[in-house]
């Protein structure tokens, strides 16, 4: 029997995602966690959420410095013996900062987890803020920061913020070596007492859970008194600014960095999936229209991708690439055109049905265990949203039409309102 | 432990298939047994181009990405100095795709002119996106060539030079092809909710008539033994200064390699590791410093890598990374800090574990080098490291006989 190589074999669209569901649990002080069980390894992933993102600090940088800094030292404990407290078990213990907010991550072996949970008890609830800590940190950021700097990407996407949130609002904030300068002590302190109080956190835990361990987790955590004080809600200040592009000129520069997008609805508007896979069709998948153009025809970047990001107070669409500089012109033409193209032409059916397999596919992916169904709970959790946000997405991306992406393209993707940042050489 | 079972086809093709019932995603790794090391000194960066060729049709499927996505599968592909490996992961009722793709390009290319003129131009830019328009970019085409006078590890896989990039011919680039892109060349590995069964059935029917061909004995120049301090010194639009020391260590499969590696990390993994206390925390010389190791099939590299706070001189920080250096040469590490760095390892592969195309590709790694079941001993090899094991390996290559050292200074305006 002689083979037909160049006939695709039989495939089937993924029909079935199972989804891991969050057990709630109330601790005995009324924190409440949610937990995610699954695996087969003896690990666990324990998330503790606050809301101190970028959106609620009251100067630029302090969020993300309170968050680094709280693992360097505590009051019963040095920088070096949380450390080496969390080390000694193999743990690792991540902190990370956000424009919503911020989190403390624990990975840990779970015959280790009683060990491990005093010192972030510790972290969490009794950072020391040192003042010799405090300056080793903010020497390093601003190294850090002048390295950044000569990086075209990391440029573009300050600017790119700024541009399109504007100055006066927290996630627009474009941050320069002043800001760093001006980091105080005293803010973050502040900033740590209002932000971290533990009635405020949400705990996410997942991996092999069993009932030990989440006794143990009340234990550290669920003792406490907590008094419930909602952190503070900001307005969203709306932008209106006439100012469309920003070139920045890098006279040595061998690529130009290009940052294209505007600002867009978030999670909770109705048009969010369908934005979703329209950026999909755009720039979102390596067979996407830009890649396809730019690099799979043009030659003229390593790679070009967009995305929107949902925010809680507003999200955004960006597209990025670093492409060589003495293309530069004739790559932001590219660009354009591809985008103008789908405000006016509709999708090919074929082009589409393959950019829905593509992502139901993707998104069975993004759903494979404990740990990334961990990720798929918070990010609905965040907006008070449930597992059936998740259900319009799959309908969504299996009922869209060419006609709904195209009223889309012409609704929010208009070259009118875009803004653009170079950062090279034209 | 990954369970896992073996089989080989009459070509030479080798398949490993691992049943995790966990996940409805399925990978399949192939790994080729070539990558930098195995170019011509005139013709540098050949292997990794060649990745990019291999995603621009094959001799029956003018697309390699689109079909694959069209059935909700994504892929990607990247080059060492070892080898070069293309990884695939889709929904578990569609890998058939993955096979017929992956047999067509095993079988033969498009080799179009477009395809070769585009490819070229997007490594140009890979070129210079991550090597040459980024601060400290250059850093490894200085330091592979200061340390390896012979042996093809001085290059870098995106080659020496653009030149070589831009000279590669349509001729060159099938020679590539017909030496190493063989199906007894390769190793693939299947795993996800699947059996043994299936996957022979199914990598027979798309990969057991390709022909196998006999491969020249790989013949590379061995590097000679190191016998002095190697400097270099440039200067560069950066800023921050940086150091940058490389000591000659031994390849992935020695039986030091274990007790290398936790040297490695008793000098710099985690914030309590000595590096971090002491240069960081202690002495504030650095902004970051680490040491690392590249797990390399031939000899390798013991790399410790610093960037200098603004106002600290050259001499006050070599000697302080040379003081950590005779302190952990003078004296054993204590049990606790042993200790601490093989539960990191313990735990770090529990962790990994969690993931099929991670075990896919750690599978495909062991079996080239030696045996696939070697990941499920590593753990135990890491246990049984003890402290005069490293007392040992840091006497043995933290010398400056063995070390080249590039200082990465910043211009002075």
């Amino acid at each position: 029997m002689s083979l037909d190589r160049k006939k695709a074999p039989e495939f089937k669209q993924v029909d079935r995602i199972d989804f891991i569901n969050p057990i709630e649990k109330v601790l005995d002080n009324g924190i409440v966690l949610n937990y995610l069980n699954g695996g087969s390894q003896d690990i666990l992933k324990i998330d503790f959420i606050f809301n101190a993102g970028v959106w609620t600090q009251p100067k630029a940088l302090v969020a993300g410095a309170t968050n680094n800094l709280m693992k360097e030292g505590t009051k019963s404990y040095s920088a070096f013996e949380i450390a080496e407290g969390i080390d000694q078990y193999g743990a690792f213990l991540e902190m990370d900062n956000s424009f919503d907010e911020s989190s403390v991550t624990l990975y840990t072996l779970t015959k280790h987890l009683d060990k491990v949970l005093p010192l972030v008890k510790e972290v969490i609830c009794f950072p020391a803020f040192s003042q010799k800590e405090f300056n080793i940190y903010k020497n390093n950021a601003i190294e850090r920061f002048n390295i950044n700097l000569e990086k075209g990407s990391f440029v573009a996407r300050k600017e790119f913020s700024a541009l399109i949130f504007g100055m006066e609002n927290p996630y627009g904030g474009n941050v320069s070596l002043s800001d760093y300068e001006n980091l105080s002590l005293e803010d973050i302190k502040v900033y740590h007492q209002k932000n971290y109080q533990l009635s405020n956190c949400k705990i996410v835990v997942s991996g092999k859970v069993n009932d030990t361990a989440l006794a143990s987790i009340n234990t550290a955590f669920g003792k406490d008194k907590t008094t419930l004080n909602s952190t503070p809600t900001k307005e969203t200040k709306a932008h209106h600014s006439s100012e469309k592009n920003r070139f920045i000129l890098k006279e040595n520069a061998l690529q130009s960095a290009i940052r294209i997008g505007r600002l867009m609805p978030n999670k909770l508007h109705p048009d969010y999936f369908g934005l979703q896979i329209f950026n999909t069709v755009l720039g979102g998948y390596f067979g996407s229209r830009l890649m396809t153009n730019i690099r799979e025809d043009k030659g003229y970047t390593y790679g070009i991708g967009s995305g929107i990001l949902s925010l809680k107070n507003g999200g955004y669409f960006f597209i990025s690439t670093e492409v060589g500089a003495d293309v530069t012109k004739d790559a932001l033409k590219e660009i354009y055109k591809e985008i103008d193209v789908l405000t006016k032409e509709l999708v090919p059916q074929e082009e589409l049905d393959l950019v829905k397999n593509y992502m139901l596919g993707q998104f069975l992916k993004s759903c494979d265990g404990a740990f990334n169904m961990a990720s798929l709970f918070e990010s609905v959790d965040n907006y008070d949203l449930k597992y059936d946000f998740y259900d319009k997405y799959i309908d969504t991306i299996k009922n869209i039409t060419p006609k709904t992406l195209m009223e889309l393209g012409a609704k929010y993707f208009m070259r009118i309102d875009l803004k653009e940042v170079v950062v090279g050489k034209v | 432990m990954i369970n896992f079972e073996k089989f080989t086809l009459d070509n030479g093709l080798k398949v490993i298939v691992h049943k995790d019932n966990s996940t409805p995603i399925v990978a399949v790794n192939i790994l080729y047994d070539v990558g930098a090391r195995d170019e011509n000194e005139a013709q540098t960066g050949f292997a990794h181009l060649f990745e990019h060729l291999m995603f621009g049709g094959s001799v029956n499927i003018p697309n390699f990405d689109e079909p694959l996505q069209r059935v909700g599968g994504t892929n990607n592909a990247f080059t060492s100095n070892d080898i070069t490996n293309y990884y695939i992961t889709v929904p578990k009722e569609n890998i058939e795709t993955a096979f017929w793709l992956e047999s067509d390009r095993m079988l033969s290319l498009a080799f179009t002119d477009k395809s070769l003129e585009v490819q070229r131009s997007v490594v140009i830019e890979e070129f210079k996106q991550n090597y040459l328009n980024q601060p400290y970019g250059d850093v490894w085409l200085l330091l592979r060539p200061l340390a390896y006078k012979i042996h093809p590890y001085k290059w870098a896989t995106i080659g020496k030079e653009v030149s070589h990039i831009e000279n590669a011919t349509m001729d060159d680039v099938k020679r590539f092809f017909y030496k190493h892109y063989l199906p007894n060349n390769a190793i693939m590995v299947v795993a996800g909710n699947v059996e043994t069964e299936e996957i022979e059935v199914l990598a027979k029917k798309w990969f057991g008539a390709i022909p196998s061909k006999e491969i020249p004995k790989r013949n590379l120049p061995k590097e000679p033994q190191q016998n002095e301090e190697r400097r270099l010194e440039v200067t560069r639009d950066v800023p921050a200064n940086a150091i940058y020391k490389a000591y000659k260590m031994c390849s992935k499969i020695d039986n030091d390699y274990a007790a290398t590696d936790l040297l490695s990390d008793v000098l710099s993994l985690g914030s309590s590791s000595r590096f971090h206390t002491s240069l960081i925390k202690e002495q504030k010389l650095f902004s970051e410093i680490n040491a690392f190791i590249f797990g390399s099939t031939d000899e390798g590299l013991f790399v410790i890598s610093g960037k200098l706070l603004n106002g600290v001189s050259y001499q006050n920080a070599e000697e302080a990374i040379e003081t950590e250096l005779e302190k952990i040469k003078a004296q054993f590490v204590d049990s606790n800090e042993l200790n601490k760095v093989k539960n990191k390892i313990e735990s770090t592969h529990q962790f990994s574990e969690t993931n099929v195309l991670n075990k896919a590709m750690n599978l495909a790694f062991a079996e080239l080098q030696n045996d696939a079941n070697d990941v499920n001993l590593e753990v135990e090899k890491y246990q049984k490291v003890s402290a005069e094991d490293i007392n040992r390996i840091a006497n043995q290559i933290l010398i400056s006989t063995n070390c080249s050292t590039l200082i990465y200074a910043k211009k002075e305006d």
